[in-house]
């Protein structure tokens, strides 16, 4: 068991800083998903806590205990690595239980702490098996099946399944969510996809260019980023911005329509507005705030995407549920979930409503 | 499919004819030299250019084995080879590791006086090879050759173990590390094991360069007792006035061991280890 505490946390890479500032406390059995974008650093964090990265500056704890030091075999973390990293000269049984024949555990232990990760993960026919004789969901299995045998108190993940297709995904991130509520031990998983960020994280932290953005749990994330960074990464299709400008009358978008909007900042340093697609409806005109025509109509089956054109404002983008009969071409007029709109100052920070 | 298989069988005809007509090619001066070797002495001229002996005889293989030095230079060849190979490899391997998986002061460095070494055509440093080693007073000793031969030998082996340790993922020893491994023991029993291949053919590289090598040889030895195989070879020049025969026939034996080495490191050559590490 493990809470990881990350106090000022800085890497650098000779003179060039590519973490700074990383303050995060990750309580014992939680799952915290890291996401950003790429190059933003997320496997450099990861493997900080892992021990394969020296750390540059800052306090590195685990249950309280320093440990920026100490080398990755004794900080009992297991990592499943986005290659897998199977040992390619050793059976898939020798693999899951290489770690136990380091630790020189007796070898019936082994075979039975083997054997039941396994069962647990489908593998029990083919532990005899090289990995190169094995499917890449196979090998995906040995690699989480490796960490399992461990029992350690900290799991590590670096984007597990972005090698799978899309059907072999869905399965793991069930396999991996069950993993969890049954082992109760702390994951730290990174990826870089936002669904499977936000359907098994109790917490997620975003990162930007090496920076801490916001953390939160996933409605958290949904429902008040902390500034336009967050909103437009959490949430699919991304969420719209509109430039507006605050005056005596309330917000005003660039084609000169107002909106009243109850709680409005009384500062002047509004610049932005941001509303999720699902947020927008199509009305009739004289409800509208917003009027245009539609350029693209995605049918989505579930949904119906509709990119508009609006004049003065630009594109937005309106989900609607289910199948909406609408053409490309044809006028759309848009009214706007007030109350669920989001407003960003020049820094791109959330301004409270 | 079926198009494709007849397509296939012309195109698999003419693969082997290519490749039967560069074995014949390579193979030739090899068949030769047995050809001569197993031809009886009075026989040689007389048959000329006859790809087949009229007769054969082993007796040029006896004179070699029991009248001449043959064995002792066979014996000085095999010692140098082999600690040549042994000691280069040794070196090299722990090299290219370092080359391949640290960052440290002063590497590229290390890695361009390397290459620029491979540069010199060896005539050059002959002569103040020769006085470096009559001042240490090595002269005439295969310890002399060793030395040399695995000084001239370290950067080229020690670049090709480097790009032996680049084929294999980091995250390789990284997961043994996690698993439990001190970083030596991650490369004791994961990365050794999968660098088999590249030490078998870095040996096998050294021991020819070793086993054939002239230039030093002549230069450093020249002591009947401590003569490795080619210098050796040229005394059938000399002593017997080019009997060809016997120098075939010492030849086709000089090749024994080159076969028997390739034959025990092939399996490691050809063996695809690393496939099926990562992602695929
Ligand atoms: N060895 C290195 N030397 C210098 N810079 C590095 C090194 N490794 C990583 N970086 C830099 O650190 C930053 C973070 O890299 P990192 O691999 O953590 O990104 P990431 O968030 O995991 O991206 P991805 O989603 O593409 O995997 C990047 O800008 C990268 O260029
Ligand atoms: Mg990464």
């Amino acid at each position: 068991m493990a809470r990881i505490e990350l106090q000022n946390i800085t890497k650098a890479y000779g003179s060039v800083e590519v973490m700074r500032d990383i303050d995060l406390t990750i309580e014992d059995g939680e799952f915290l998903v890291l996401v950003g974008p790429s190059g933003c650093g997320k496997s450099t964090l990861l493997r900080m806590i892992a021990g394969l990265e020296p750390i540059t500056g800052g306090e590195f704890l685990i249950n309280g205990e320093r440990m920026n030091e100490v080398p990755p075999r004794d900080r009992d973390m297991a990592m499943v690595f986005q290659s897998y990293a199977l040992y390619p000269h050793m059976d898939v049984a020798r693999n899951m239980g290489f770690s136990l024949e380091i630790r020189k555990s007796g070898s019936e232990e082994r075979d039975r702490k083997v054997g039941e990760a396994a069962k647990t993960l489908g593998l029990t026919a083919l532990t005899k098996r090289l990995p190169k004789a094995l499917s890449g969901g196979q090998r995906q299995r040995v690699a989480m099946g490796r960490a399992i045998v461990r029992d350690p108190s900290a799991f590590l993940f670096d984007e597990p399944l972005s090698n799978l297709d899309a059907a072999l995904r869905v399965e793991m991130r069930l396999e991996i969510a069950r993993m969890h509520q049954r082992l109760a031990a702390t994951m730290i998983y990174v990826t870089h996809d936002q669904v499977e960020a936000l359907t098994l994280a109790d917490r997620i932290v975003v990162l930007n260019a090496g920076k801490i953005q916001q953390v939160g749990t996933p409605l958290d994330l949904y429902e008040s980023p902390a500034n336009k960074f967050v909103a437009q990464f959490i949430g699919s299709p991304t969420m719209n911005i509109l430039s507006v400008e605050q005056n005596s009358n309330g917000i005003q978008l660039k084609d000169g329509t107002v909106l009243q909007m109850a709680g409005t900042p009384d500062k002047d340093s509004v610049s932005e507005l941001g509303v999720r697609p699902e947020h927008l409806n199509i009305v009739s005109p004289e409800k509208a705030h917003l009027s245009g025509v539609a350029e693209l109509v995605e049918h989505l089956g579930s949904d119906t995407n509709i990119h508009a054109k609006v004049p003065g404002v630009g594109q937005v983008l309106v989900r609607q549920h289910g199948h909406y009969p609408l053409k490309a071409g044809e006028p759309v007029d848009i009214a706007l979930d007030l109350d669920k709109t989001h407003l960003f100052d020049q820094k791109g920070r959330r301004l409270a409503a | 499919m079926r198009n494709f298989g007849k397509q296939s069988t012309v195109a698999v005809a003419g693969k082997y004819l290519a490749l039967g007509f560069y074995v014949a090619f390579a193979l030739f001066p090899l068949y030769w030299l047995a050809k001569i070797a197993v031809t009886p002495d009075k026989l040689i001229f007389t048959d000329g250019t006859a790809l087949v002996p009229s007769s054969f005889t082993f007796e040029n293989f006896r004179t070699v084995l029991l009248h001449t030095d043959f064995l002792a230079y066979f014996r000085n060849s095999l010692v140098v080879s082999l600690g040549t190979a042994a000691i280069t490899t040794c070196i090299a391997a722990a090299a290219g590791y370092a080359f391949s998986r640290f960052d440290f002061r002063g590497k590229r460095l290390i890695i361009a006086a390397m290459l620029i070494t491979q540069m010199f055509p060896l005539l050059m440093i002959i002569a103040p090879i020769y006085k470096i080693v009559a001042a240490v007073g090595l002269l005439n000793s295969l310890t002399s050759l060793i030395i040399v031969y695995t000084a001239f030998n370290i950067p080229f082996a020690t670049f090709l173990m480097q790009s032996f340790f680049d084929g294999i993922p980091k995250d390789l020893e990284e997961a043994g590390m996690i698993d439990g491994c001190t970083r030596f023991q991650a490369l004791r029993k994961i990365i050794l094991p999968l660098t088999l291949p590249g030490l078998a053919a870095t040996l096998g590289f050294i021991f020819t360069a070793a086993w054939s090598e002239l230039l030093f040889a002549l230069m450093l030895i020249n002591s009947n007792d401590t003569m490795t195989f080619p210098v050796g070879l040229l005394t059938f020049v000399s002593k017997f006035s080019v009997d060809w025969g016997q120098m075939m026939a010492a030849g086709v034996l000089a090749l024994v061991p080159s076969c028997l080495f390739f034959i025990f490191i092939q399996r490691y050559l050809v063996q695809g280890l690393t496939s099926g590490a990562v992602k695929g």
